[in-house]
This record gives structure tokens, sequence and C-alpha cells, in this order.
């Protein structure tokens, strides 16, 4: 069973089968976010970038505090209570906390997002994969934080983590032995702890950038107003609940009622409550769960794209709208003058979105090549495919106002728009639609073109919708050639859930083309007269 | 921005911040319940070889292979440790600590938390590190513990057998 598409019927692909009710739930959830942040800025379509913003907050408040932190048994926790005393540093430091706190908060988001959307299965399991280190790290980070305020929140964690290592049969003299007595902790071991706190976060870094190499133009910077407003927040919080120390550590007492972090501390009380073994147990049930999800969603894997070197000319659009940099460029083969280099697509990479034939000049739909070949095109809907199929289904509309709506597989189903003046055309993602067909439509008789697909920062694929929302606007090539008129094409992003509001979105749209006349006669003759330009 | 899309955003951001800072001291956690002491019992000490050192005699050195003929006959597994913690009479621990590693060569280790009431105790630490026998180390000590003190019992045969620290 494949998750990512299963074949459904002959050279067509279903949309992927996530969690369908968790997904239900996720997009409804999303939708109550997009009406205050707007689709772009709304923070659950910015999960992974906003572990980013929180990691370097944490690195810049943690560069500071480093600079005012005494490296000492006998003065850590009264250089951290100084710090506390300044406003600056106070602030810093309590930046340093909530920021990792919410590093946390939204890794979890992120990773249940994620889940729900079944991104552990076929070509995405590298992310996912590389993505549960990633939990460790960032635990390791802050619970080593935790202990260089030498506190007496650091003495139970230090203790209670050394107790939990000390279950592997790993350790000759077990940690714990280090935290008996006041006299057995030293500063030499102090420095090992703050060398640890410093060594685990560049870990983490490192596997943050691994993390994010299977995808091109990975979204690691969250939109500015989504990362001002979370930053504010932040601030806010710091300011009106700062971080405070607990009294002083004593290994000769006990710590007492402590204020706890239970972001991160969780896992010391649960393991009082149980036992190391089960703790153990359970982390690494945890993680080896999460590892083997991507062997779960294993199978046919959909055809990846294919070039066709007769029909490329290396511009490197493909490369460079690729969502997966699954396009590389590499010199020509075949000898062919004039052109330098040539697309070669890296099958284990390859989404099989077909963004990369949308992307092609060669896609036009308007070149007299007998059979319509692109330079990169996608065996399961070929763009030949695609212009027969649009060109069969115009000829059949019939009603005043005939509108072509181009879908995808992934978002709202067009299907049930289709109707005796709708013509549905569902792709595998939006962004595979050469613009020219936009033009090629309305030239063969549509009166208006209707692009719908996932919402913004929600590509299935990534980027399709931006990649496609660029072209119509002419920023980007291929683009949609500014004579076509724009009153004809109109963009109307629905998730899968929003059928109706993609009905309605229609409807109005079909009111607006009818006040505009019919496509026929002149308005066609007109676009035609403005020569196309062929490959 | 359009006031009410920043007002509404405020209003989404308010319950994060409160759930952050919330859980990010909040409830406060209590290790072990106020009014009480805790006594840490804690050592690493390698325990008797479980089989005594033998000479072997000579026709068992013949039946061996030549590279194998060592006159000293060591099994290397050590026996475990066997400890005992009393308090006003009553034994409030005994464990038989086994010695660690894959062939029980290593030192039998222990660490294991004992809360007790807060007050004067009288209490007498046990321990036996050979296969057989009774307790060979026997420790007695009164201890007036205030609410909230932690000490340690830990055992050292070269300083004499068990310490009572902290
Ligand atoms: C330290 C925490 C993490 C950070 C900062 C992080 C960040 C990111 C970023 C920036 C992306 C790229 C998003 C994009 O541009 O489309 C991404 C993608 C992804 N992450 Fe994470 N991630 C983290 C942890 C995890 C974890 C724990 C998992 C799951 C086990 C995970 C699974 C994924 C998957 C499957 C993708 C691919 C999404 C796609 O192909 O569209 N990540 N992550
Ligand atoms: S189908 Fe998608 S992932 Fe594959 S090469 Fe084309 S653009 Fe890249
Ligand atoms: S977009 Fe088309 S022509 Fe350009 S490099 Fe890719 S396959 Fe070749």
């Amino acid at each position: 069973m494949s998750q990512v598409a299963a074949i459904t019927r002959a050279g067509e692909t279903s949309a992927p089968a996530a969690h369908p009710r968790l997904q239900a739930a996720l997009e409804a959830l999303q939708a109550r976010f997009d009406r205050a942040f707007g689709a772009r800025d709304n923070p659950w379509r910015n999960l992974g970038s906003l572990g980013f913003f929180f990691f370097w907050i944490v690195a810049v408040s943690g560069i500071y505090v480093y600079a005012l932190f005494d490296t000492s048994v006998s003065g850590a926790h009264a250089s951290v209570e100084a710090m506390s005393a300044g406003p600056t540093a106070g602030l810093m430091r309590s930046l340093h906390r909530y920021a990792s706190d919410a590093f946390v908060v939204v890794m979890f988001l992120h990773l249940a997002k994620e889940f729900v959307l079944r991104r552990y299965a076929g070509f995405r399991w590298f992310s996912w994969l590389t993505g549960v280190p990633l939990v460790w790290l960032v635990y390791a980070s802050g619970i080593g934080g935790y202990w260089l305020v030498w506190d007496g929140l650091a003495q139970y964690s230090i203790i209670a983590s050394a107790v939990w290592l000390d279950w592997l049969p790993v350790f000759s003299e077990p940690l714990v032995r280090n935290f008996l007595t006041p006299e057995s902790v030293n500063d030499r071991f102090f420095s090992l702890l703050m060398f640890l706190h410093i060594g685990i976060p560049l870990l983490l870094l490192l596997g943050m950038w691994v993390h994010i190499q299977r995808v091109s133009r990975p979204m690691t910077n969250p939109p500015r107003r989504l990362a001002l407003g979370t930053l504010a927040m932040l601030v806010a919080l710091s300011l009106a609940l700062p971080a405070e120390s607990n009294a002083p550590a004593d290994l000769s007492r006990l710590p007492g009622a402590l204020t706890f972090d239970w972001w991160y501390l969780f896992v010391h009380p649960l393991m009082d409550a149980t036992s190391p073994g089960f703790l153990w147990a359970l982390s690494g049930l945890f993680t080896l769960g999460l590892a083997a999800l991507p062997l779960l969603g294993r199978g046919e894997r959909p055809p990846v794209a294919h070039v066709s070197l007769d029909n490329c000319n290396g511009c490197g659009r493909c490369f460079a709208d690729c969502p997966y940099a699954a396009v590389v460029m590499m010199p020509r083969t075949d000898g062919r003058r004039g052109h330098r280099q040539q697309a070669v697509v890296l099958p284990d990479l390859c989404a099989a979105c077909g963004i990369c034939a949308g992307a092609c000049p060669s896609s036009t739909p308007f070149r007299s090549v007998e059979a319509l070949v692109t330079g990169i095109d996608m065996p399961q809907l070929p763009v030949a495919e695609l212009r027969a199929r649009l060109e069969r289904s115009v000829a059949q509309l019939t009603g005043p106002v005939k509108v072509v709506v181009v879908g995808c597989d992934c978002a709202a189903e067009v299907k049930a728009l289709a109707g005796p003046d709708t013509t549905v055309l569902s792709l595998l993602c939006t962004g595979m639609l050469p613009p020219s067909f936009i033009e090629y439509a309305l030239r063969g008789g549509a009166d208006g073109v209707l692009v719908t697909g996932c919402l913004p920062g929600d590509c299935a694929y990534r980027l399709g919708n931006f990649w496609m929302e660029e072209r119509i606007r002419g920023e980007r090539e291929p683009h949609l050639r500014p004579t076509v008129p724009r009153e004809r094409v109109k963009v109307a992003w629905a998730a899968a859930r929003d059928v109706e509001e993609l009905r309605r979105a229609l409807a109005s749209f079909r009111a607006e083309l009818s006040g505009l006349g019919s496509m026929q006669g002149k308005a066609i003759r007109r676009l035609a007269r403005q020569e196309v330009a062929v490959d | 921005m359009k006031a009410a899309r920043f007002v509404a955003q405020a209003l989404l951001y308010v319950p994060l911040m409160v759930i952050l800072g919330y859980f990010s001291t909040q409830p406060r956690f209590t290790d072990i319940a106020h009014g009480q002491a805790l006594v840490r019992l804690s050592f690493s000490h390698a325990g008797a070889r479980k089989v005594e050192c033998r000479q072997r005699t000579p026709e068992e050195l013949a039946k061996l292979p030549p590279n194998m003929r060592a006159a000293m006959d060591c099994p290397r597994e050590r026996s475990p440790v066997k400890v005992e913690i009393e308090m006003d009479g009553r034994v409030i621990f005994a464990a038989d600590v086994p010695p660690a590693g894959f062939t029980k060569d290593g030192a039998s280790t222990i660490y294991r938390r004992l809360p007790v009431a807060a007050g004067k105790h009288r209490f007498v630490a046990r321990l036996r590190d050979r296969p057989e026998g009774e307790f060979n180390y026997v420790h007695e000590e009164s201890l007036d513990l205030a609410p909230g003190r932690a000490v340690v019992i830990d055992f050292n045969a070269a300083q004499g057998g068990f310490l009572f620290k902290g």
C-alpha cells in the first residue's frame, strides 16, 4: 500500500492517504488560526521554521548569559542570581529559558503535524528519520542547561539523570557516586557540564542542518510578522514572569519544593514513579517506533519525473523549482550545440509532484510538434495527455459561462465541481500546470480558468502553490503572458475540507465572468494575435 | 494589519504564553515530602571471589593444552555483596547486590534512596562480601536527622568499612 500516491485509475494518482480524521481536525484548527493570522503567517504552517527561530533566540541569549556566567561550583548559582537582578541580563536569562520551552512545544507540534499528514512515508523518510534524533538532542541540551544553575533543581535533575544513565551496564563506577556529598563536585566537573551544554546544542544545530538537506529552499525563517509576534510574546512572558532559580544546591540536604520546568524535566518524576528501566523502555520504544514508521509507509512508489533530452534546453527552471532537490543540472551528454547543460532526475529524491513539468518551457501546449513531448515529464500524467484532456473537455463545455477548474489531488477535490459548464482537471500538484495552459484553455473557448490547490504554506509538495502564484503574477518563469486577461483567471486555494468554499468561489467567479461576456470571436482573435513564443 | 486581526492574534498568543510560563515553573515539585529526611545508601565494592583460587594437581595440568597450564585455577566470578540497613531495630533495607559484568567479575554497586522520618534514629549497617557466613562488616551510629537532611551511607573496605557522611 503506497501512502504517497495510490494508483487508482490508469495513469492517475489519488491524494495521499493521511490519517483522515486527524487531518480533518488539523485542517479545522489551522482554519481557525487562518482567520487571525492569514494562511501564510499561520504558526501551524511554520512549525519547523519556528523551531529554527527559537533555536537562534536560545543561541543569542545563551551567548549573552554565558559571558556573565561563573563556571565554578561555588560561583555558578550566585552569578545566575546576579543576572536576574539586572534588567538586560534578566531578560536574556528569561528569554533563554522560555525560547527553549517554546522550542520543545513547536518541535512536538511539528512532529505531530508531520505524523498526521503521514509525512514519514515514501520519499520523505529521510526528513522523518533525521528528525527523530533531534528530540533527544533537544532534551539533552535543555536538561543540561538546568544543571548549570547549580540550585536545588540542578541537584535533583543531575542525580536523577545519573541514576537513569547508571541503569545502562556501561559505567564501571556509577555516575551517581559523583553526587554523594558536597565535596564530590569540583570545578573541573563543572567545566565538563559547560562543555556539554555548548557541545550538545551545536550537535543539535548540525542535526537540524542534516534534517533539511532533502528539501530545497527549506523554510528556516518564519514570516516576519510571525517572528515578531512570537518574539514579542516571549519578551512579554519574560517580563511578566522572569526566570528564577531555586535555593543553591546542597548535596547534604533535600532540595525541598522546587519550581519545576515540566517541559523538559517531566522525565525525572516519571522515572521516580516507575523505574529507570521503565523510562529507558519508554524512550526506547518511542524512538524506535518513530524511526520504524517509514517502513510502514514503504511500498509502491509512484513513477518519478523523466527527462527527454531532445526537449531539454538546459535552462534549469526545473532545477530551480523542484521542492526536493531531485533535479540536478549536469554537463550535456548528447553533444547538442548551444546547450551546455541538461536536467537529470535523482529518482530517490523525487516526490513525483510534477512541478518540474509545469516549470519546463517545452511544456507549452502551443507547440506544433506532432506529439507533444516536454523536457521533463511525469509518466503517470504526461503533458501531452493533459493537453488532450483539456482540449476534449473544453470542446464539450456548454452553457453561457464555461469554466475550467484546475486543482490538485492533495487539496479540495475538484471533481465535485464538474458540470456541463465546468470542466475539472486534477493534477499531481497545481504547480504542475504550465501557465501557458491557462491561455490555451481561454483560446480553446473557455471563458475563465479557476486555479485551486493547497492553502499557502500548506502545499503537500511545499512550493507548488507559491510557484503557481508567482507564475500567474508574471514574477516567475515560465510566466503567464501579460496579454492574458487577468479578470478571466482566478486563484482560490482551498484545503481538502473546503470544497463548499471552493464551490462558492467558483459561483462568484462565474458571476464576474458573465459580466465580461463570452470569450468568443474577437477576444480570442485578439489573444491569438499576440505571437506565442514556441521553443 | 487590520486592528481586528491584531487583537485576534494577541488573543491566540496569550494562552500559549500562559501555558509556557505556567509549566515552566508550576506545579511545584517536591521530591520527598516535607518533614522527612533521606538516607542515601551507595557503594561500589567488589565482593570476594565465589570460589577460592586453588592449586591445580599435576594430573589436571597434564590434561590442559600446554599454553593453558597455569598453576592456579582462579574462577573470576565474584560473590554478591549482602547488605542490610536497620533503623531503630527494624530492617528497612536488605539486598544481595550482584556483581557487575557479563562474567560477574565486577564490583557490586548500589544507589538507593531511603526516606525516613526526621528525628533521632539508631542505624545499624551490615555487609557481607563473602559467599557465606556472617556479616563481616557492621557499623552502628545514632543520627539526629533534621527535616530535609540527606545523609550518605557509603562503604569502603580500605577505610575500614561503612562511612556515614553528611
Ligand atoms: C529540532 C526540531 C526540528 C526542527 C527545527 C525542524 C525543522 C524542520 C524544517 C525547517 C523543515 C522544512 C520545512 C519546509 O521548508 O517545508 C522540516 C521538515 C520536516 N520535518 Fe522537521 N524539524 C524538527 C524536528 C522534526 C521531528 C522530530 C520530526 C519527526 C520525527 C520531523 C519531521 C519532518 C518531516 C517529515 C519534514 C518534511 C516535510 C516535507 O517534506 O514537506 N522534524 N523540519
Ligand atoms: S516531480 Fe517534483 S520532486 Fe520530482 S523532480 Fe519533478 S519537481 Fe522534483
Ligand atoms: S526546465 Fe525543461 S528545458 Fe529546462 S532544464 Fe528542466 S527539463 Fe530542461
